[in-house]
């Protein structure tokens, strides 16, 4: 596995004029629905919620810009759906974090678990450690950066969007796939099906810089990069291949 | 779904909290199995080996089975009622007590045996569950709990992990086995004697068997990588060891927490949360078709990974 990098950038919620502003919520004594209410009922401001303990379903459904710093590790579902906010974990994240999300940013500063960022349509979804097995399954056109490693199977049917993996891909990398475009600096365990790697030209290398710029890894070099995608070979039936039905 | 907890301690200071520290991480998974539930706790080696018994009656009169137990096996028997279930203290083996049992009561289902281990386990609200056998006054060097939302078999008390089939060992699944009728019937001919129809026991079985033909416990699991057809997370515990393994496609979930004090396994990390140190501790996703294997070392008395 390659060095995850250094990620050099501000934290929503984390500088000292936001958090001296931010309102808490401590979710040992409110609970995670309260929390969401409280969310779906703001336009903007930023929050530290407390005491996550691995609670389901922390700051989901959000559609304002709001920057929410989670100070702990979440369980399943963290920032699902999210639309325009800013959404800071520190710490880990269970299965499916920021699936479904249209739109802002998710960052995870600790390990993601799997199915990160499924079906995501929009926005960027920020994991600075490891992401587990089907990393940006179904990608519908989010943006996704990963400091480390992704397991197996990510990528798998993804139509739309960016995977870029600064560390490894596991086995059957982008099954599947359809017009998403991947990254990975370090090695691919296995492609899936109709998954092939594809030219670096220079317009793949400033959309890499971008990508990493944007996640605050902007010290890792684009030449490092392969890239990925789909052969197109399952997208129209073959009648050499009548006799597999 | 189902839910699974494993707490291995390394630092004997925390051994009189182990039944307090398991429930509360049993606690918090009661939603992923709230049909029943069921723990392994290794206590204090004791003289002599313990049977925990469940009687599904409702009539079993323990005394009188305890004082014809011992003058059939020979030795002194004593044994406690909690609940349903009856604690035999056997003065000796535990093997000629549960033959005896078998022959002379074949409708009672034995759920545990062994020097160290005990298990109890019933339907209903796990936290209920945990409350009714006192888990939280139990101590020991490591534990296993489970809660079970059941697929491949009934909602009885029998059914619930963990699922002991050799002596001191036991093992709690989530998952599902497609392949255990063909399994147990290899296991039967091969001496293995089942309680119950239950997938998760031939996944038990599997692994005692290996066990006994002399693997470690990490061999044994990969063995089962080969064998075991279905989707799974085990957790395996012996009388010095504990050990997991997730199926390679890894659809069923855990977190895996390290610290110098102990080593904490869950189906999620709401069950670690609120261990003492855990602010500290390494926290990580056990890579899918890995073993995961530690044991208590007894060359210095300090408990490393294997």
């Amino acid at each position: 596995m390659t060095v995850a990098p250094t990620p050099n950038r501000a934290i929503p919620g984390q500088n000292t004029t936001e958090q001296a502003d931010a309102t808490l919520v401590d979710l040992a004594e409110g609970g995670v629905r309260a929390l969401n209410s409280l969310l779906h009922g703001t336009d903007d401001g930023a929050f530290r919620v407390v005491n996550p303990n691995g609670a389901h379903a922390v700051a989901v459904g959000l559609n304002a810009p709001l920057a929410v710093t989670v100070e702990g590790h979440v369980g399943y579902y963290c920032a699902g759906m999210n639309k325009a906010a800013q959404i800071a974990v520190m710490g880990n994240a269970g299965t499916g974090v920021a699936e479904n999300m249209m739109s802002g940013q998710v960052t995870v500063h600790g390990n993601a678990s799997q199915s990160a960022g499924a079906s995501a349509h929009g926005g960027t979804l920020v994991i600075d450690g490891n992401a587990a097995a089907r990393c940006a399954i179904s990608l519908k056109g989010a943006d996704i950066v990963v400091g480390g490693s992704v397991g197996h199977m990510s990528a798998f049917m993804a139509q739309s969007g960016r995977l870029l993996v600064c560390g490894d891909a596991g086995d059957a990398l982008g099954d599947s796939i359809y017009e998403a475009r991947l990254y990975v600096a370090g090695t691919v365990k296995s492609l899936g099906a109709d998954c092939v790697e594809k030219e670096m030209r220079d317009e793949h290398l400033a959309e890499v810089a971008v990508l990493l710029a944007r996640a605050g890894f902007g010290d890792v070099d684009p030449v490092s990069f392969r890239r990925y995608g789909s052969a197109r070979r399952l997208y129209h039936f073959e009648v050499d291949n009548a006799g597999a039905y | 779904m189902c839910g699974i907890v494993g707490l291995f301690l390394k630092d004997p200071a925390l051994e009189s909290r182990l039944g307090r520290l398991t429930a509360a991480m049993l606690h918090e998974m009661r939603e992923r199995g709230p049909d029943s539930a069921g723990f392994a706790v290794y206590g204090p080696a004791r003289n002599g080996e313990t049977l925990v018994v469940l009687d599904r009656s409702g009539e079993a009169a323990w005394p009188e089975i305890a004082a014809q137990m011992g003058a059939a096996i020979g030795t002194a028997v004593g044994c406690r009622p909690v609940g349903d279930h009856g604690v035999f203290q056997i003065d000796g083996a535990a093997g000629p007590a549960r033959d005896w049992l078998a022959l002379h009561h074949p409708g009672l289902v034995v759920l545990s045996y062994g020097k160290r281990m005990q298990i109890f386990k019933g339907r209903g609200d796990p936290d209920a569950v945990a409350a009714r056998f006192g888990l939280a006054e139990m101590t020991g060097s490591h534990a296993l709990a489970h809660t079970r939302m059941a697929t491949e078999s009934a909602v009885v008390t029998e059914g619930s992990h963990p699922f002991a089939t050799a002596p001191d060992q036991c093992l709690v699944h989530n998952g599902s086995l497609s392949n255990h009728n063909r399994l147990r019937r290899g296991l039967i001919v091969n001496g293995i004697r089942f309680e119950t129809a239950n997938d998760s026991e031939v996944a038990a079985a599997f692994v005692s068997a290996r066990l006994s033909e002399g693997a470690s416990l990490a061999e044994a699991l990969e063995a089962g990588l080969k064998e075991l057809d279905g989707f799974y997370t085990f957790a395996v515990a012996t009388a010095d060891g504990l050990a997991i393994l997730r199926d390679p496609i890894a659809c069923k979930p855990a977190v895996l927490a390290e610290t110098d004090q102990w080593v904490a396994m869950a189906s999620e990390f709401r069950a670690i949360a609120a261990l003492p140190g855990v602010e500290s501790a390494r926290i990580w996703e056990p890579e899918p078709g890995v073993v995961h294997a530690w044991s208590h070392s007894p060359h210095d008395g300090r408990r490393q990974a294997a």
